[in-house]
């Protein structure tokens, strides 16, 4: 027996009971809804094992010539994370999330404190136009300093959005519905793309009818 | 005929579609110009049915649509046509930081994402692949996403079928190095940045740091020329522009699947990335601009159509809507 071709059968009749939900649900869809979580959760083990458990700790710490002892209280945090399924000692659960809670947050403070906020208002702060841009280069700019400063104004909720600040608001409420628009718009892209991969495979690598 | 009975039809008929496409009809299948307009005039009229009926007041139920989406990605595959389509300045951009590099200079290439980003992410890795061998990059593969290193296996193997020569041409190791995942996410780019070592004592065949003649001479970012990112999501570039870029001085460009893009462009308009490629079009220009067709450009057929199909949507769905706002409904 062709392995690869049962597996090709295999794929595409999973991927058309999945399919099949948009019709309504039926048992189809269930089955290759319980086998694909199954296997992802099984494949995610497997891999999180191997990676992380031996390769990051076992090989780390016992297996290599020189052992990296700090591994050691990453194996300990991970234990006591296990704590949360006893409700005597439950509460030591929250040791290991603080540290994970508390370092997570320095890092992440710095980094996007530095990419998210300060490069971002850096670029933002920048000449109307220089000589050789283009018009649409200063038109760009411009629209760039309105949408900033309109998007600024709508989020500053202590003064009441009427009058001039009123209409600055509701232009940066403008601008927010367009980006929203445009990642929206994005996301649908995104989903045809993956109905795509899945026409492909079963027109193409199933059927064998594209060209 | 009650519901359980129009169920049964509606399976066997998808099973006799299913199995005359199979054993049925000729492969590969290709429809002639004639077809073709054929079929677009027919979804036409099928649109102007679908708004007659809605000005009436007979909306279409959503299985309609999700059949009207289907057919409208799937025909094109068969059609012959070319979709005019122009290079937008960010993939420019990303093909000239590659036009840029001397033959020799090292590239990173981060591999994050999975087989169901396949389609968008795909493409533009296998045609920079084939771009790299061809102008003597060298390419240091890894992955922050298990499948990751999997996916770029693919490439290598898409860039030899496309150009044979390349596979006389390149030798592992020496041109080429898959380092395979590492667990860690951020982490693991913060740890490059102090010793590749530490992150990858091996490739992804088990072959030690050291004796891989293309690396053992890379300590850290400093080592590196240019890096190339395809991400799904996180771990992916906003990541790698937090670390790599802004504390490692990395320069880089990325290719996004289109949901990520637009968290993307502003750190390209703030200059911390250098190109960006979005999409399924952002795939489909890099193919075109590195003279390296591949499915980008024939899903981009597909993706527009139904871009159309959902703009007419949205229209007849304006129509219903204004029409109940009329009636006070």
């Amino acid at each position: 027996m062709d392995w690869q071709i049962f597996g090709v059968w295999l794929a595409a009749f999973m991927t058309l009971g999945i399919i099949s939900f948009l019709y309504k649900d039926n048992v189809f869809y269930k089955a290759a809804e319980a086998i694909f979580i199954g296997i992802s959760a099984g494949y995610w083990f497997i891999v999180f094992f191997w990676d992380s458990m031996v390769g990051k700790f076992y090989v780390q710490a016992i297996e290599s010539p020189e052992p990296e002892h700090h591994v050691w209280v990453g194996l300990i945090l991970g234990i006591l994370m296990l704590a949360r399924l006893s409700n005597k000692v439950g509460w030591i659960a929250r040791w290991p999330l603080a540290f994970v809670v508390g370092a997570t947050a320095g890092l992440y403070m710095m980094m996007f404190f530095v990419s998210n906020a300060m490069v971002q208002v850096q670029s933002t702060i920048m000449p109307l136009w220089e000589t050789g841009d283009g018009w649409f280069t200063v038109f760009n700019n411009i629209v760039i300093i309105i949408g900033v400063t309109c998007g600024l104004v709508y989020f500053f909720f202590s003064k009441k959005h009427e009058g001039a600040f009123g209409v600055a608001a509701k232009i940066g409420i403008w601008f927010l519905m367009v980006t929203f628009g445009a990642s929206f718009g994005y996301t649908v892209m995104s989903r045809m793309s993956l109905m795509l991969g899945r026409l492909d495979f079963l027109f193409g690598t199933w059927l064998e009818m594209i060209p | 005929m009650n519901t359980r009975m129009k169920e049964i039809i509606a399976t066997v008929a998808i099973v006799a579609f299913f199995l005359i496409c199979k054993y049925v009809l000729p492969k590969p299948l290709e429809f002639s110009p004639l077809v073709s307009n054929l079929i677009i005039g027919a979804m036409a009229v099928v649109f102007i049915i679908i708004l007659i009926r809605t000005l009436q007041g007979k909306y279409i139920e959503r299985r309609i649509v999700f059949l009207l989406v289907g057919i409208a990605l799937l025909l094109p595959f068969f059609m012959q046509f070319d979709l005019p389509l122009q290079v937008s300045p960010e993939v420019k951009a990303t093909y000239d930081a590659l036009e840029s590099l001397p033959p020799g200079s090292k590239v990173l290439a981060s591999f994050d994402y999975d087989p169901p980003s396949a389609p968008e992410l795909q493409p533009m890795a296998d045609a920079f692949m084939q771009y790299a061998f061809e102008n003597d990059l060298k390419v240091i593969i890894m992955g922050l996403w298990p499948q990751g290193p999997q996916q770029a296996n693919q490439s290598i193997e898409a860039a030899f079928v496309a150009n044979p020569a390349l596979r006389e041409k390149v030798e592992y190791g020496v041109d080429y190095v898959n380092l395979g995942f590492q667990a860690g996410n951020e982490f693991v780019i913060v740890g490059m940045g102090k010793g590749f070592r530490s992150m990858f004592p091996t490739d992804m065949n088990g072959t030690p740091y050291d004796s891989i003649p293309l690396v053992k001479n890379i300590t850290n970012f400093g080592n590196i020329d240019f890096s190339l990112n395809f991400s799904a999501g996180k771990p992916g570039t906003v990541e790698w522009v937090q670390v790599g870029v802004d504390r490692y001085k990395l320069r880089m460009a990325a290719g996004n699947t289109a949901v990520q893009a637009p968290a993307v462009y502003p750190y390209l308009n703030a200059g911390q990335i250098v190109g960006l490629m979005g999409g399924m079009s952002g795939a489909a220009e890099f193919e075109k601009i590195t003279g390296k067709t591949g499915k980008a450009t024939t899903y981009l057929l597909s993706q527009s159509s139904a871009h159309l199909v959902v703009i007419g949507l949205i229209i007849i769905g304006n129509v219903a809507f204004f029409r109940e706002k009329k009636g006070g409904k």
